[in-house]
């Protein structure tokens, strides 16, 4: 056992004075300070912490008693055990059938605990995935911008990346936002299934990623013709890359699914329309996402 | 006085016997045992600052107009979740400090729970009898992950948003019944409907920390219980336990370390910016921003997303594994799996079915040390890789380079790391060998010139 020293005392209570200081320090600086004073109070209420740690080690180190001792760790109680057992065994000892009533009591038990979760049902649709296929572009609906102008054709430029939403439809939904970019006409190779869908080379795809479902917040210029030759869509999340030209085709990263595109028209007045629904359901892949077709709402 | 208390406490709880055991219970001594000390500490202050967080946060996603102090969001369309934690953050006294505070007590807790069980892994501290409280705090582990992704997810500015978005996406990939499930839980396809807010806010503030805090006093009780283990030393022996007592020495090294902790979490939470997210602005849909990272312990599942090529597992036309399963999903599952299973397959594998009070050196155990490093390595290699973005930004390393070098790396470095660590751990121990005979040799010499010697003066 170490011997308390005089200094030891005196270290450890200049340690609680300390801290005592810091702690008043924090009142002070909360009934005084603007909100934003976030430094002094954390250095304030921080200082407090620390001090009362030293004023432990100083005790730790000079004032209490910290000698190792020695003892047996425990053992398993093999006698109590037993008892247990019998004690159970003999609860049960008058029952002859006691098979059938373990089966009864877990059938009783079972049932009661679907019961019980059955509630939970009402969390949601468990059975119904059609909201997950449902769109709220058609033909004929126009896009707008973030501010609910209607985009016109010719405002679209080539190398630049517009974000579009359906005219009077929510916008806070997987299916409404789309990207809109200008392509060169002879760049766009499109599935023969989707002649006449870029207009004047302009092209709209589901803004929402098909791996996680993030917005495709990157429209990547062709900055270096020798690596990165064309256009194409980034993820920032996990940098699924699509071809713009080639119907939205993977050409890197984790997507598993083409951007979904959307077929455009341009009106009599200039400004860009749907002409139909996406060419997929939009969003992360689930289970059922190439089976069915996206539905107009 | 002290008399007094605690004869009154005695006669009405009768405690004096548990009481005193609990005062001479021993703890052995070493450094390496306090790092679960530290997360519980760290959830402690969780708890705290959690607390004071859920008087002023707002768990809704009704639409409002920003009006508060800070000029650059001034008139923005968002949730009242996030402008509430925009106000916590700037009208609030101390708001910001206590906000800050619990985002770093978070990201240490974590941090503090992945090295306890580093240390309890290598010295084989899970094995029986303590492989119960091993599977417990595995389970709290996965619980605190879970915990700290709902928590950054509440406060609905972009980067929570997106990171919900990846949560659905990842949801939606579990295959059969994905799509199922996402829709329970969001009422709904993404974002869901409100009900889903309610949902996070209470399973992060009531559900989970109250799960973690029942495995917490469980997980306590059971090494309260079996004791601590120790390492082999001086009278340290696999019957005999040598240890400073809980009173007073451990409980003022416990309580001291407790303030440190407390102390650096406030002093973080001071005068280290966590999170800002008036930066990031309100989450709308159809915002995303380049950059985008997670909270540090989930770096190895968004590492996982990215790494995985581009594959759908389909079948006809039935998408039997929709991508982010592989690393969002089949990824932690096997780490988990790993981690829940190791203590019995270690038994099934070594046949030592005993109990175990003494800690082994990572050396005593080769291979142990190596599967676990080769495990570490696989997942550490994960982790770096969803930091690729981040250095093709500052270093100009290409992106899809890297992610190619990762997928090589992910295969072979662990296989490089068992191997060498199975060998440094050999030599290790045969160099020990090596010097322990030599030294028994010594004094076996010194012992017979010592004899030679007294014989000689016999003569």
């Amino acid at each position: 056992m170490r011997r308390p020293t005089p200094r030891a005392d005196d270290l450890a209570l200049l340690f609680l004075g300390l801290a005592a200081l810091c702690a008043a320090g924090f009142v002070v600086a909360f009934a005084l300070a603007v909100p934003h004073r976030t430094q002094l109070l954390g250095v304030a209420l921080g200082l407090a912490f620390a001090f009362l740690a030293a004023a432990c080690v100083v005790f730790d180190r000079r004032l209490l008693d910290t000698s190792e001792r020695e003892e047996l760790y425990p053992e398993p109680h093999v006698e109590e055990q037993e008892a247990v057992a019998e004690i159970v065994e003999e609860a049960g000892s008058g029952i002859t059938r006691r098979r059938l009533l373990t089966m009864g009591g877990g059938v009783a038990a079972g049932s009661l605990g679907l019961a019980l979760l059955a509630p939970a049902l009402s969390l949601g649709r468990l059975f119904d995935t059609t909201p997950l296929l449902e769109t709220p572009w058609r033909r004929g609906r126009r896009l707008v911008d973030g501010a609910g102008r209607p985009l016109r054709a010719a405002d679209i430029e080539r190398d630049a990346f517009y974000t579009a939403f359906p005219e009077g439809a929510d916008r806070e939904t997987l299916a409404a936002p789309v990207v809109v970019v200008r392509l060169d006409p002879a760049s766009v190779r499109l599935p023969p299934e989707r002649r006449g869908w870029a207009p004047q080379g302009i092209l709209a795809y589901s803004k929402i990623c098909t791996h996680a479902g993030c917005a495709i917040a990157l429209y990547r210029k062709p900055t270096d013709p020798a690596i990165e030759p064309a256009p194409a869509f980034v993820c920032p999340c996990h940098y699924s890359t699509f071809d713009p030209a080639t119907g939205g085709t993977v050409i890197f990263g984790p997507a598993g699914r083409p951007l979904p595109q959307l077929p455009l028209t341009i009106d009599r007045s200039g400004v860009l329309c749907a002409a139909g629904t996406f060419s997929g359901p939009v969003g992360p892949s689930w289970w059922g996402v190439r089976i069915w077709k996206a539905r107009s709402r | 006085m002290i008399r007094g208390l605690v004869r009154w406490i005695d006669e009405r709880a009768g405690s004096a016997p548990l009481v005193r055991r609990s005062l001479r219970y021993l703890f052995p001594d070493h450094w390496s045992f306090l790092l679960g000390e530290v997360a519980l500490y760290c959830f402690v202050v969780l708890v705290a600052t959690g607390i004071y967080l859920t008087f002023f946060f707002e768990p809704s996603t009704a639409q409002t107009v920003y009006h508060g102090s800070y000029l650059p969001l001034r008139g923005a369309r968002m949730s009242e979740a996030y402008r509430s934690a925009l106000d916590i953050s700037f009208r609030i006294k101390a708001g910001l400090l206590i906000r800050q505070t619990h985002h770093w007590a978070a990201d240490v807790f974590l941090v503090a729970i992945v090295l306890h069980l580093l240390r309890v892994f290598f010295t084989g501290a899970y094995r029986k009898p303590r492989d119960l409280t091993w599977i417990l705090g595995v389970t709290m582990l996965a619980l605190a992950l879970l915990e700290g992704y709902l928590g950054y997810s509440l406060v609905d500015d972009l980067l929570s948003g997106m990171g919900l978005a990846i949560g659905y996406g990842v949801a939606l990939s579990v295959p059969l019944f994905g799509a199922n499930i996402a829709s329970l839980i969001w009422h709904g396809p993404f974002p869901g409907s409100s009900d889903f807010w309610s949902r996070m806010y209470i399973t992060h503030v009531l559900l989970l920390p109250v799960l973690i805090g029942t495995l917490l006093a469980a997980h306590l009780a059971l090494v309260a219980s079996r004791h601590h283990t120790q390492f082999r030393g001086p009278r340290r022996t696999e019957r005999t336990l040598v240890g400073v007592p809980a009173f007073p020495g451990q409980a003022v090294r416990s309580l001291g370390l407790a303030f440190s902790v407390t102390a650096v979490l406030f002093l973080l939470g001071g005068l280290v910016q966590i999170n800002p997210i008036w930066l990031w602005g309100p989450y709308h849909l159809a915002s995303g921003t380049n950059g985008a990272q997670p909270d540090w312990y989930l770096g190895w599942l968004i590492g996982g997303l990215r790494l995985m090529p581009a594959w759908d597992l389909v079948v006809g036309k039935y998408t039997l594994v929709p991508n982010p399963f592989w690393g969002g999903v089949l990824l932690p599952l096997l780490v988990f799996a790993f981690l829940y299973l190791w203590p019995w397959l270690e038994r099934r594998a070594t046949g030592e079915y005993g109990w175990f009070n003494l800690l082994e050196r990572p050396r005593d155990r080769p291979w142990r040390t190596a599967i676990g490093c080769a495990i570490v390595s696989g997942v550490l290699v994960v982790f770096v890789a969803g930091s690729a973005d981040r250095v093709d930004v500052l270093f100009g390393v290409s992106y899809a380079a890297q992610i190619w070098v990762y997928r090589v790396l992910f295969f072979v470095l662990p296989l490089a790391v068992l191997l060498a660590t199975k060998r440094i751990c050999d030599e290790l121990a045969a160099g020990e060998r090596v010097e322990r005979d030599r030294r028994g040799a010594e004094a076996e010499a010194r012992r017979s010139a010592v004899a030679v010697s007294a014989r000689g003066d016999g003569d």
